[in-house]
């Protein structure tokens, strides 16, 4: 089984992307399986289900970091793939943890970032952006050239080590290189490990403590003018 | 060296094929892309634009000196030899101006000692072009359309510095119209206008004409247009004249149009 794992900001056209990906596979006899993670809503699992036939599923990370539901999930979801026969996983996530990251060693990465947003959104991302293997630009239809070559600059110049594929997901242009990537991805080894390090982040707050002030706090923590620190036994 | 860029007829918007199977555009002409609103000329220089490879919804190819064109131009946009300046007269760049001038000139021409000439060079081409110059500090959002394409068209010539030039609709944003056909004249290009103007479309050296999603012939400007092309001119100029007195808050008189008898 391939493991696909498509994130990127909510509306930059994930879905958009991952329709053409799968009408491609569709063609050259592959088997698409599509999951998606959401925080709490989602309907693409429908959508695609009614317009390719293939199996789909969702699930809902709620008050669970999204990025590290994933990692939960993801086992169980590859052999829920492979229970329905299918030969690729393709899962589209939301997300929303800019600190974490949901891709794996051993699986394609995909970021979706849009040519319409904020040009310093590349900086802004982190390693939802840096830990990926390939960065999609997509609604290139929407801005021009110049600022097309201006956009992936500053993707370069956040992320020197990610390629770069430029789309127009409405219409399915440049989908190809993507696809060409997905049938090179290597099958997914028994036991996966998420790419880079999770942040950390446990502290009294994250067990339900209320009080605004650090001071309030134990576990690993932080103040205006400190950097992370940890306080307790 | 590109000495030529071929377009090899697709499907037009109905499915069947497009009448005319294969164009050929060679260096230094000048061709115009005309039809009805719809018709798909947009569409047929984003193909120009992308290297369609029956891969688009129109199914055409486009190949540069006969062949395939390299890899190497869709994966560094830095190389690639055509510079599209689309109907958008909005820019949602949130960069100064300046930066994202100097921004894209050290991405075209990938040295630092020449940025500051070509930043200057495409303010002067930009604001011959403009009634109020480009501020420099602006954000590229707060400019006005007319602004914003004087500065793509700048920006494709000065900075993007590439062969081939694609222009849809220069016409329709307020600009000096016969000053940018005159600096863009000066460089030896291929140059495609998408236009609704009989003065850029008699300019040309032919016309491709489309209907339907689909080109439906190639119109060759004969001598008759040739010489008409001056007296359009003329015309041209004559409402050109109007428009600026307008523009400036001036009053119109009935002598203005003795020029015309
Ligand atoms: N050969 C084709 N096959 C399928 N769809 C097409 C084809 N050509 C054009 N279209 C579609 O037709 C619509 C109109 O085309 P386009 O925007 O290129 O028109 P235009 O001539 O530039 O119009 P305008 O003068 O209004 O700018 C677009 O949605 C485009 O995708
Ligand atoms: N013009 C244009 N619209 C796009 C493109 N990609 C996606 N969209 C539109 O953007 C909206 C959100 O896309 P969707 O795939 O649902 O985004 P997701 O939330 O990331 O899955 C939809 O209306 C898409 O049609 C593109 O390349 N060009
Ligand atoms: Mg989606
Ligand atoms: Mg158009
Ligand atoms: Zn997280």
């Amino acid at each position: 089984m391939k493991l696909v794992i498509c994130a990127g900001p909510a509306t930059t056209g994930k879905t958009a992307v991952l329709r053409h990906i799968i009408s491609r596979l569709l063609r050259d006899d592959q088997r698409p399986a599509f999951l998606k993670i959401d925080v709490q809503y989602a309907e693409e699992d429908e959508i695609l289900a009614r317009e390719f036939g293939i199996p789909t599923r969702k699930c809902y990370s709620g008050e669970l970091c999204p990025d590290h539901y994933n990692a939960m999930v993801l086992g169980d979801a590859l052999e829920w793939a492979g229970a329905e026969e299918c030969d690729i996983l393709l899962v589209e996530t939301a997300g929303l943890c800019l600190r974490c990251s949901p891709y794996v060693d051993g699986a394609l990465g995909l970021a979706v970032l849009e040519a319409t947003s904020g040009m310093n959104l590349p900086l802004k991302v982190g390693p939802m952006l840096s830990l990926a293997d390939v960065a999609v630009i997509t609604k290139i239809d929407r801005v021009s050239q110049a600022e097309r070559e201006v956009f992936r600059a500053h993707i370069q110049n956040a992320a020197p080590e990610v390629q770069i594929r430029e789309v127009n997901a409405l219409h399915g242009i440049g989908i190809d290189p993507l696809v060409k990537s997905v049938r090179e991805t290597p099958e997914a080894a028994e036991q996966l490990y998420l790419r880079g390090n999770p942040p950390v982040g446990t502290c009294t707050i994250c067990v339900g403590k209320k009080e605004v002030g650090w001071q309030s706090h134990f576990g690993v923590i932080r103040a205006l003018d400190n950097q992370v620190f940890y306080r307790g036994q | 060296m590109i000495e030529t860029i071929t377009i090899i007829g697709g499907r037009s918007r109905s499915g069947g094929p497009e009448a005319v199977e294969r164009i050929e555009l060679k260096m230094g002409d000048v061709v115009s892309i005309v039809g009805p609103t719809g018709s798909g000329k947009t569409t047929l220089i984003n193909d120009i634009e992308l290297f369609a490879d029956d891969n688009t919804p129109s199914g055409r190819r486009v190949l540069i000196n006969g062949e395939r064109p390299l890899d190497e131009y869709r994966i560094d946009p830095a190389h690639h030899p055509i510079a599209l300046i689309t109907q958008h007269t909005t820019f949602l760049s949130d960069l100064p101006v300046d930066e994202f001038l100097a921004t894209h000139a050290r991405i075209r021409s990938g040295s630092r000692s020449q940025i500051d000439e070509m930043i200057d060079g495409t303010l002067a081409f930009a604001n011959q072009l403009t009634g109020e110059p480009v501020p420099l500090d602006a954000r590229m959002t707060e400019l006005s359309g007319g602004q914003a394409r004087a500065l793509l068209i700048a920006d494709a010539t000065i900075i993007c510095d590439t062969p081939i030039v694609l222009l849809d609709e220069v016409e329709n944003a307020g600009i000096h119209r016969k000053r940018a056909l005159e600096l863009l004249r000066e460089h030896r290009k291929i140059f495609i206008f998408v236009t609704h103007d009989p003065r850029i479309a008699l300019l040309s050296d032919y016309r491709i004409v489309m209907k339907g999603g689909a080109v439906t012939h190639v119109l060759t400007t004969n001598a008759e247009e040739h010489e008409l092309c001056t007296r359009v001119g003329q015309l041209d100029d004559f409402l050109s004249r109007l428009r600026e007195k307008i523009r400036l808050g001036e009053r119109l008189t009935a002598q203005e149009a003795e020029v015309l008898s």
